[in-house]
């Protein structure tokens, strides 16, 4: 049987999940391994969620925004452009492995876009295999 | 004064020793704790051994304060059998707490480590192979010493923990404070704090304490404390020295930032802080003043090792908890 992966999509209101919805509206089929959670700005997005994720269980995460000059909020999507390269720093720090964790600036008109986005990366967390989070811990409690 | 005694026990893992200054460094005052309890194990202050505690009844101890990591075999035996034999146990210390400094050899994996510290290291004698073995046969007897775990825990990832007093050590007014409410709560003076309490601290940020002045923070670059001259009322953070104090619980008196030193986080996360780490990245990302990738990227290359920086006491804390590099 081939590993599917779980991947929790993390997406802003106004543009990304508007462009996810395009998608399912234009009936394009894509992979059905993300879980979307809609959230008002990807600045909302605080990185204690994406740990929070990966420990309960996901995949990978994807984190869609607006394009840059395209935020609701004017600036929201900067806040998270600046975020983003810290915490893929922090996550390599603790042996996560890059591809685990995406950004990516989707509009409301790009639904072929979204879908071509979770379907590469579900390919590519596929590849990669489960999260090696669970697996750690595990290990952890039987050396004692 | 109570009739009888509170029992009190006092002990290490994998500490440096600071916690235990931190009691002493209380003074006077701990004659006044001699006064009103039975110090039954201590051995850096008083004295008492493994055997003497072995041999109590369960529960006979009143409290435990514990400082320190869990890195070995040993360390998670007397913190079990302190646990079992006391009435509160206390996660004294930011080791105890969060795994502290002990805790970032959880981002390598345990053979480097031995590696690093047995073979390798400079100051080890050319053709010295010798590394600690957790059994080893010498002239037919077999040797053990206790086993090195491949990561450190802190102390509730062992054992159930009543209370934690934070601190890299704790300060001697908060250990003397932490220490007078247990006492009041054993001797039926006070209520005792909820169970799980981070007592000996405050429930704020340390920049809500911080004397320094805080205007609009936007920053170019980073500068470590020796790279640039500071100016001693400005906040820290808006002359780009990397300062956790956001992400940070207070009650240590703002020590280092008084002294022009940027907080490294030690008294753990502030209230409402799953992990400091994922809350400096929040930080850090709000006040660099850069919105295309270049000039962010530029900006983070002057701040080095992020993450130990971030993480410095909470590694183990961290819901990630340990390096998953394989």
């Amino acid at each position: 049987m081939t590993f599917e992966p779980t991947i929790v999509g993390f997406l802003c209101n106004w543009c990304s999940y508007t462009g996810a919805d395009l998608a399912g509206t234009s009936r394009i089929q894509y992979a059905p391994n993300v879980r979307i959670i809609r959230v008002m700005c990807s600045a909302r997005i605080d990185p204690t969620f994406v740990l929070k994720a990966l420990t309960d269980g996901a995949d990978g995460v994807l984190i869609c925004g607006c394009h840059p000059g395209d935020c609701h909020y004017s600036e929201g999507n900067y806040k998270m452009m600046r975020r983003f390269p810290l915490l893929k720093t922090l996550l390599a720090d603790y042996g996560i492995e890059e591809e685990r964790v995406r950004l990516e600036w989707v509009s409301a008109s790009e639904g072929q876009r979204f879908a071509d986005i979770v379907n590469d990366m579900t390919e590519r967390v596929r590849a990669l295999g489960p999260s090696p989070i669970k697996m750690a811990l595990a290990h952890d409690m039987a050396e004692r | 004064m109570a009739d009888t005694k509170l029992q009190l026990a006092i002990y290490w893992g994998a500490a440096c020793g600071g916690c235990d200054v931190s009691i002493l460094d209380t003074n006077e005052f701990i004659l006044e704790v001699d006064k009103v309890a039975d110090i039954r194990l201590w051995p850096i202050a008083a004295d008492g051994k493994y055997a003497d505690v072995e041999a109590m009844a369960d529960g006979e101890l009143d409290v435990a304060l514990m400082n320190g990591a869990v890195r070995n075999s040993e360390n998670e035996y007397i913190c079990k059998l302190l646990r079992q034999k006391s009435k509160i146990f206390v996660a004294y210390g930011s080791c105890a707490y969060m795994g502290g400094i002990p805790g970032l050899a959880n981002l390598v994996p345990r053979t480097q480590i031995i590696e690093c510290a047995y073979l390798t290291n400079p100051s080890i004698e050319p053709g010295n192979r010798t590394v600690p073995l957790a059994e080893c046969s010498v002239n037919g007897y077999t040797l053990e010493i206790p086993k090195f775990y491949d990561r450190v825990y802190k102390l509730d990832q062992i054992v159930d923990v009543d209370y934690y007093v934070p601190g890299c050590p704790p300060q001697p007014d908060q250990a003397k404070a932490a220490i007078l409410a247990l006492v009041a709560a054993l001797t039926g003076q006070a209520d005792p704090p909820p169970k799980g309490a981070v007592v000996g601290a405050y429930e704020r940020a340390l920049c809500d304490d911080c004397p320094r002045e805080k205007s609009e923070k936007k920053i170019a670059r980073f500068y470590r404390p020796w790279e640039i001259m500071q100016d001693p009322d400005k906040c820290l953070m808006e002359q780009g020295i990397f300062c956790a104090g956001m992400a940070t619980r207070s009650g240590c008196g703002v020590r280092c930032p008084n002294s022009g030193i940027p907080c490294r986080g030690c008294y753990g996360p502030a209230p409402g802080v799953l992990d400091q780490g994922a809350k400096l990245v929040s930080a850090v990302a709000s006040i660099i003043d850069s919105k295309d990738p270049e000039g962010i990227e530029a900006a983070l290359a002057t701040l080095p090792d992020f993450t130990s920086f971030a993480n410095r006491y909470s590694i183990p804390a961290s819901p990630l908890q340990r390096s998953h590099r394989q």
